[in-house]
């Protein structure tokens, strides 16, 4: 079969999508990972399923797990003709971006064929059981434990950070199998099933008032051996490709994404119309600090390209990932200082008829983007550890067996 | 184990070419065997900013014919020059070498742009070789650097002008034989290109905190410029202006990011080196840190600047507004990056015996040049509607 031209695939790809998919208002929002609920999850599943019935999903996947085995233009084009119109933007991260290619790599056959054509017809949304309430960023230090009683491994502990898991189908989740190996020798990576006996799940009220994330608790949850991904204490290294997908993805340059948001987030449209709102455009200060926030934003965005760059080309080690995350939090808090400061009295009292200020409250939650994704520490600890080479921190869990690991004091 | 560094201060830019990559490694062994910095702190004690026989050997090299045609005795690289001017420039800020690569850069592509016959066949080969500088007159004082701000009077007489009026600072114009002047003459935008030495032209030296180069504060006092000395028509030189400041804004910010780059590596270094209570100072989270903060805001000055050249190579719309961004982000990161590092180093850096202090004139120079970042701030909100 001779393949379809990237012409003819993107003319194809723009008929089917101005016929089949409702166009984003011109006012849309820009695409906001945290402001997810239910009613999103099942739409963003229906047009998932959409665009698989029609052949444009999983473009770059492989034909074999439900994919169209495209090259990695060919989703871009669809990215970039998808722009206008609603997407399943839901599926990108974690499921496309960073679990999928996780199992690709890990993954036995059965995992492979069971999943990821689950995931390409819209099937399973995916999220990640790594962070625990004990602490979020020594990840290797996980304490949740699954020990394999003859059948099955059993389950226990808790998982806290997870967006979208309350209305997600599968997790993979990182959990302590051998507690007598050193700290990351003892480690297994699992697939989960969510929504089952044993496993609760509770969405977290927010500072903001918002209850995107949510916290699992474990009690004895069964999992069979064909669920662990990757070897059996060997989870660590498992994580590490995730991670890796992680990373790689926080450019928007992985070809498994299934398309890019309409509405850029880097750019200051919002504040101009929040500084007119208020009649403070003609402010020189107002002004300067909306021309402030482009400047950063653009440069973080040519950051990121730079990085990428870099790092496809070997000229940055691929660690260097850590540079636009933590240039992206550094902005997001000074975005939040700037926007409050632009909103001024509005956004502390408002009338009771009003919708209640965003601007205050995303003011309180300011931090989250200093640890969204890993702490602006840790990235720090990441950039000059293991991009410019400085000696590492000393630890005190090395070469011991982790159960003699000290640990947080017991809550009083 | 060897403590070791994995990763250097880097390039501007991932993707050039074979022959741009060829071109910088040639300009960076010229400059690392024909200029040190013990070279510009003799400079530092002369009235002269830069070497006349030494500019011609950087000359030699193409440094000026890069945004020259064919036909006027340049390389005929079209837009796409700017990328190599980035990628001298670039290294002449890690090498912190002396000479007017800014100034021979914009008046060389203004010529090979808009000058006249003879402008292109007498004044531009001079420069391309070497044997001839120039200046730019621009900014007028404590007025903005901005074409607006342009208020040095050209008076019609007849055929002729005559020119009144001060600009200052003006770069290595006290070595320049040409001066491009940018006037208004009925209210609008309107360049000549005069003979340095023309009767009515005072050149007075003004003393700068950049040791390798000499700002002059340039008089007019009636200067006759004949029709032939029009660098375009009258009027119409509100174009040329824009170019030539995104020009100079390119070439000082992708100096400044070099220079930058120069300092985080040589600190990085220190660090590793320098021992303090049994340790290095490399292992202190607390320095550590702060290198993370620089390298992320270094990676940024090179981002900046690359995606810049890139819109100006590509003839795009957006480039007005990259070189802007460009110029507010390195003009403000660059000083702060290498006070920084002035930290880093602990009392010597603020001994006029090391060389950090060079780098930091140069950037806090180039943070002022061509706009301070505030002023291009206002700007980028007048572009996006505000």
């Amino acid at each position: 079969m001779v393949m379809e031209s990237l012409d003819a695939f993107r003319q194809r790809a723009r008929d089917w999508l101005a016929g089949n998919l409702p166009r984003l208002p011109a006012d849309a929002q820009p695409w906001n990972g945290m402001r997810v609920g239910t009613d999103e999850a099942r739409r963003a599943k229906e047009l998932q399923a959409l665009l698989f019935e029609a052949g444009f999903a999983g473009l770059c996947f492989p034909k074999e797990y439900g994919g169209q085995g495209l090259a990695p233009e060919y989703q871009r084009a669809f990215g970039e003709e998808a722009q206008s119109y609603e997407m399943p933007l839901l599926f990108n991260t974690p499921t496309f971006t960073i679990i999928a290619p996780t199992i690709l790599d890990l993954g036995t056959e059965a995992q492979k064929r069971r999943h990821l054509p689950a995931m390409i017809r819209g099937e399973e949304l995916w999220v990640q059981f790594m962070s625990e309430p004990s602490g979020g960023s020594d990840l290797a230090g996980a304490i949740t434990s699954a020990k394999f009683d003859g059948d099955n491994y059993l389950l226990n502990g808790s998982k806290i950070w997870s967006s979208y898991a309350a209305f997600s189908d599968y997790a993979i989740c990182l959990a302590r199998t051998d507690w007598d190996a050193v700290k990351h020798q003892g480690l297994t990576m699992f697939i989960v099933k969510i929504h089952q006996p044993g496993v609760e799940v509770n969405q977290i009220r927010q500072s903001d008032g918002g209850a995107e994330f949510c916290q699992e608790f474990f009690d004895d949850v069964p999992i069979p051996l064909e669920n662990v991904l990757g070897k059996v204490n060997d989870g660590w290294t498992s994580a590490q490709r995730l991670l890796f997908h992680e990373r790689s993805a926080s450019g928007g340059a992985s070809p498994y994404a299934v398309g890019v948001s309409g509405r850029r987030r880097d750019t200051v449209e919002d504040l101009v119309r929040l500084a007119r709102a208020r009649e403070r455009s003609d402010d020189s200060h107002v002004r300067d600090l909306i021309a402030e926030i482009h400047v950063l934003q653009t440069v973080q965005a040519q950051t990121i390209e730079r990085v990428t760059k870099g790092i496809a080309s070997q000229g940055l080690p691929p660690t260097s990932g850590a540079v636009p995350r933590l240039f992206g939090s550094l902005n997001g808090v000074r975005r939040s200082d700037v926007t409050f400061e632009i909103a001024g009295t509005e956004s502390i009292a408002w009338e009771r008829a009003d919708s209640p200020s965003t601007v205050g409250n995303d003011y309180i939650f300011r931090q989250a983007w200093s640890l969204g994704g890993g702490s602006v520490e840790m990235q720090r600890n990441i950039i000059s550890e293991r991009v410019l080479g400085m000696p590492r921190e000393a630890a005190a869990d090395r070469g011991i067996p982790f159960k003699e690991v000290r640990r947080n004091a017991p809550s009083k | 184990m060897a403590l070791r560094r994995l990763s250097i201060g880097g390039n501007l830019d991932f993707d050039l070419t074979q022959e741009q990559q060829l071109f910088a490694d040639t300009t960076r062994r010229f400059l690392a065997d024909e200029s040190d910095l013990a070279a510009v702190r003799e400079l530092a004690e002369s009235d002269v900013g830069f070497d006349a026989a030494w500019w011609q050997r950087a000359a030699e090299l193409g440094w000026i014919s890069l945004m020259v045609d064919e036909s006027a005795g340049g390389l005929g690289l079209g837009s796409q020059g700017i990328l190599y001017v980035g990628v001298v420039a670039e290294e002449v800020g890690r090498a912190l070498a002396p000479g007017p690569l800014l100034p021979c850069s914009v008046v060389a592509a203004t010529l090979s742009r808009s000058g006249n016959a003879s402008q292109r066949s007498e004044v531009l080969p001079a420069l391309v070789a070497g044997e001839a500088t120039a200046s730019w007159c621009f900014a007028e004082g404590g007025r903005s650097w901005s074409a607006d701000a342009v208020q040095l009077e050209a008076k019609r007489e007849g055929s002729s002008y005559r020119l009144r009026g001060v600009k200052a600072p003006v770069e290595a114009a006290g070595q320049a034989q040409h001066l491009l002047v940018s006037a208004r003459c009925d209210g609008e935008l309107t360049q000549f290109l005069v003979p340095a030495d023309a009767e009515g032209v005072t050149i007075e030296a003004l003393e700068g905190l950049d040791l390798a180069r000499r700002f002059a504060r340039v008089r007019f006092d009636d200067v006759q410029a004949d029709e032939d000395s029009l660098v375009g028509s009258p009027g119409s030189a509100e174009q040329d202006i824009e170019q030539q400041l995104q020009l100079a804004l390119a070439i000082s910010c992708s100096e400044s990011a070099g220079a930058v780059a120069r300092v985080f590596d040589f600190t990085l270094e220190w660090v590793f080196d320098r021992y303090s209570f049994g340790r290095p100072l490399a292992s202190y989270q607390a320095l550590k840190h702060r290198f993370a903060d620089m390298k992320t805001y270094l990676e940024g000055c090179h981002a900046s600047v690359s995606a810049a050249l890139h819109a100006m190579a590509d003839g795009s719309a957006e480039a007005a507004m990259l070189v802007r961004v460009a110029k507010a982000f390195v003009g403000e990161r660059a000083p702060a990056i290498v006070q920084e590092c002035v930290q880093m180093h602990g009392g010597i850096g603020v001994t006029w015996e090391h060389d950090i202090h060079l780098y930091l004139r140069r950037v806090a120079s180039n943070r002022v040049t061509f706009g301070e970042p505030r002023e291009h701030r206002a700007s980028i909100a007048g572009r996006l509607g505000i």
